[in-house]
C-alpha cells in the first residue's frame, strides 16, 4: 500500500516536473537544436526564504532550521526538550508539503549501560520525535524509526561532552 | 606458597607464548594477561607428555596448554618445565622426594599410546599427590591430529575438577565481536569464535554494519546474534561449523537480545513489533511466537533460568533499568534487583545461584554478582564502562567487556572477585563476549 502510494506520488511528481521542464523549454525565443536539461537555474539570484519549510532547498540552507537534523537528549531519557520544537515543526511542515519525501528517524544512545537496553532507548527517542511529527500533521507512512543504540557514536571518548553528542535522534531524508 | 621467582619464570613462559601468538600469520589472536593473582595457588607440575618417537604430535605441547589453562584459572601455580629434574610419564616413575624438594603438591603426567594406523591413538594421563604419594586418577582419552589441543583442555578440566571439586571450563569456546576501523564508512564488525584460551580465532561473519549480542545454543554449535546487515536489527542463528545462517526475526522495529532456552528449542528475544520493546519467545521448531511482557517500558535482555521455567530480563518499568523475572507463561512478573540506579544484562550462573549483571549509574558501570539466597550484591570489576557479563560454563568466572581508553578489551574475573585476567587483541576494539557451554 505504502509502496503503491509512493509510486503514485513519484509518478505525479515526475509528471509535474516534466510539465515544468517542457514549459521552460518552450519559453526561450531562439530555437535550440538540442534541448538539454540545465544543471542549475541561472536566474537563482533571488534569496531563498529560510522559513519556507516546503522548499527543499532549505534542507541545505544553513540559515533555515530545516538544515538542522539532530535532536539531543538527557541520559536515559527520551523527553524532547522544548528548544527542539521549532526544528520538529519545520521538518513536519516539510514532509506535509512534500508527500514524496521519506524520513528516517535514527535513534542513538551514549555508551553507558548495556547495548540492548540502549537499543530500546534509541528507539524510544526516535518514537518520541515521531509522535511530535505526527502531532504536527506529518503522515505516518512518510516516517520510519530505526534504533542503532550505542553502535553508531559520533564521538568516541568517555566523557560527558562526548556522550551528549551521542544521545541523539538524527533526521535522515531517504527521499526529498 | 607463592614464589616470586617461579612467578617470574612462569611470566616469562607466558610472555614467550604471547610472542608466539603475536607471530601467528593470519589474524591477531587474543593475548591473555593475568592482572590480579591469588595467593596460595596450588603448586603443580605438569610434566611434558612422553610422545616417544611418534610421528604425530600436537602443534603446541600438551603440557604447555594444560599448564597455561591451570594458571589462567588463578587457582594453580605451575612449575616451569626447566625446573623439573625428572620427567616421569607414569606414576611408578614418580620419585616423591624430588617433587617435595621442589615444593610441588601435585604432579600431572602422561604419554602417547599410538593406535594401529599410526595417526590416531590414546593419551594416557595421570595425577598424583606428592604429599600422600597416591595416584588420584589414571585415565586415557582417544586423540589424533586436529583434536590434541581440545584433549589438552579436557585433561586440564579433569585436573581442575579433581583438585577443586568443580568441573573445569577449559574445553569451551568464547564468541566476541571485534570492530576495526573508525567512522561509519570504515568500520568492520566481525563475529569471532575462539577457544577459551583465545587460540584459533575464526571469523564466522563480517559486515560493515553493527553485530551484537552473540548467544550460544546449549549444543555449542549454533550462535544467535543481532545483525544490522539490512540497515535494521535482525536476529540471526548461524551454525558455526557449516556457516549456515537463518534469519529468525526481522519484524518492524527492534529485533534483539536473543537467548536460547536450556533445551535449545526456544529462543527468547526482545522485539518492538508491537510498538515498544517486549520479551517474546519463539519456538524454533514450529515458529510459534509468544509475547511474555506487555508494558510501555523497555523490556529487553531476556535470559533463561537454568530450569527453563523463568526468564530474567531488564526493564525500566519502575523508572530505571532493573532486573525482573517472569514465568515462562508470562505471569508472575517480579522485581529481582533493588540496589543501585542501574542493573541490566543479566547472566545466569550455570551451576550455582548467582546472577551477574551490569551495575552502576552516572559514569560508572561495573560487573556485579547477586547472590539470590543472601540477597548480597558484590561488585567484581574495577572498570568504568564494563558490560556484557557472561558466566563460564562451570560458573567460576565471569567474562565481560571493559574499556581501555577508546578501545574495548575483554576481561574475566572469578566470582569471588579475587582473581582477574585481561584478554587483549593486538588490534581492534573487542566487545560482546559470550562463553560457550563445554565442548564434548
Amino acid at each position: 500500500m505504502s509502496i503503491a502510494l509512493r509510486t503514485v506520488s513519484i509518478l505525479v511528481l515526475a509528471a509535474f516536473l516534466g510539465a515544468c521542464a517542457s514549459q521552460e523549454r518552450e519559453a526561450p525565443s531562439e530555437p535550440q537544436p538540442e534541448p538539454q536539461p540545465r544543471p542549475s537555474e541561472p536566474v537563482e539570484v533571488e534569496r531563498i526564504n529560510p522559513t519556507d519549510y516546503a522548499d527543499s532547498r532549505n534542507l541545505d540552507n544553513p540559515d533555515s532550521v530545516l538544515s538542522q537534523r539532530e535532536i539531543y537528549f538527557e541520559f536515559d531519557s527520551s523527553a524532547v526538550r522544548r528548544e527542539y520544537l521549532p526544528l520538529i515543526q519545520a521538518h513536519a511542515a516539510y514532509v506535509r508539503a512534500n508527500p514524496s519525501a521519506r524520513m528516517l528517524l535514527e535513534g542513538h544512545a551514549d555508551e553507558r549501560g548495556s547495548r540492548e537496553y540502549n537499543l530500546g532507548l534509541g528507539e524510544r527517542r526516535g518514537t518520541a520525535v515521531l509522535e511530535l511529527m505526527l502531532a504536527e500533521g506529518a503522515s505516518r507512512n512518510q516516517i520510519e524509526v530505526v534504533s542503532y543504540g550505542e553502535e553508531r557514536p559520533v564521538c568516541r571518548q568517555s566523557s560527558e561532552a562526548c556522550w551528549e553528542r551521542n544521545r541523539r535522534v538524527e533526521i535522515v531524508y531517504t527521499a526529498r | 606458597m607463592f614464589s616470586k621467582e617461579r612467578f617470574a619464570s612462569f611470566f616469562a613462559t607466558t610472555v614467550s607464548l604471547l610472542a608466539l601468538w603475536f607471530s601467528a600469520p593470519l589474524s591477531a589472536q587474543l593475548q591473555i594477561e593475568i592482572v590480579d593473582g591469588v595467593e596460595g595457588a596450588l603448586p603443580i607440575a605438569v610434566v611434558p607428555f612422553d610422545f616417544g618417537n611418534a610421528e604425530v604430535g600436537p602443534e603446541t605441547p600438551l603440557h604447555e596448554v594444560i599448564a597455561a589453562d591451570l594458571q589462567r584459572s588463578g587457582l594453580f601455580d605451575p612449575l616451569p618445565v626447566e625446573d623439573m629434574i625428572e620427567r616421569p610419564a607414569r606414576p611408578p616413575e614418580v620419585r616423591f622426594g624430588t617433587w617435595r624438594l621442589l615444593k610441588v603438591d601435585y604432579v600431572a603426567m602422561g604419554r602417547w599410546i599410538p593406535g594401529g594406523d599410526g595417526l590416531n591413538g590414546e593419551i594416557e594421563y595421570h595425577l598424583v599427590s606428592v604429599h600422600s604419594g597416591r595416584t588420584l586418577f589414571s585415565r586415557a582419552i582417544s586423540a589424533g591430529p586436529g583434536v590434541f589441543r581440545l584433549r589438552a583442555h579436557q585433561i586440564a578440566d579433569a585436573i581442575y575438577q579433581e583438585l577443586t571439586g568443580t568441573p573445569g571450563a577449559f574445553a569451551s569456546r568464547i564468541a566476541y565481536v571485534k570492530v576495526t576501523g573508525t567512522g561509519t564508512d570504515q568500520e568492520q564488525f566481525e563475529l569471532i569464535v575462539a577457544d577459551s584460551d583465545g587460540h584459533n580465532p575464526q571469523t564466522i561473519v563480517r559486515h560493515s554494519q553493527p553485530i551484537l549480542s552473540p548467544a550460544w545454543a546449549p549444543d555449542g554449535r549454533r550462535l544467535a546474534y543481532v545483525s544490522f546487515a539490512t540497515g535494521k536489527s535482525n536476529v540471526i542463528i548461524q551454525d558455526i561449523f557449516t556457516g549456515q545462517r537463518e534469519t529468525i526475526s526481522a519484524s518492524p522495529g527492534i529485533n534483539g537480545a536473543p537467548a536460547f532456552s536450556p533445551d535449545g528449542r526456544l529462543l527468547a528475544m526482545s522485539l518492538s513489533r508491537s510498538g515498544n520493546s517486549e520479551i517474546w519467545v519463539r519456538n524454533l521448531e514450529t515458529g510459534r511466537m509468544e509475547q511474555l511482557t506487555n508494558h510501555y517500558s523497555i523490556d529487553t535482555e531476556p535470559e533463561w533460568s537454568r530450569d527453563g521455567r523463568h526468564i530474567f530480563f531488564t526493564s525500566d518499568r519502575a523508572g530505571r533499568p532493573q532486573i525482573y523475572r517472569v514465568r515462562r507463561d508470562g505471569t508472575g512478573i517480579e522485581r529481582i534487583t533493588f540496589e543501585g540506579d542501574y542493573n541490566s544484562r543479566v547472566s545466569v550462573d550455570p551451576v550455582g545461584g548467582l546472577l551477574a549483571m551490569v551495575h552502576g549509574g552516572g559514569a560508572i558501570f561495573r560487573i556485579a554478582v547477586l547472590d539470590r539466597d543472601s540477597g548480597r550484591l558484590r561488585v567484581l570489576s574495577p572498570g568504568r564502562m564494563d558490560e556484557s557479563p557472561s558466566f563460564a560454563p562451570n560458573g567460576r568466572m565471569v567474562l565481560y567487556a571493559t574499556r581501555e581508553g577508546e578501545r574495548g578489551v575483554l576481561a574475566a574475573v572469578s566470582v569471588d572477585g579475587r582473581f582477574r585476567q585481561r584478554l587483549v587483541l593486538s588490534d581492534g576494539d573487542v566487545r560482546e563476549p559470550a562463553w560457550s557451554p563445554l565442548m564434548q
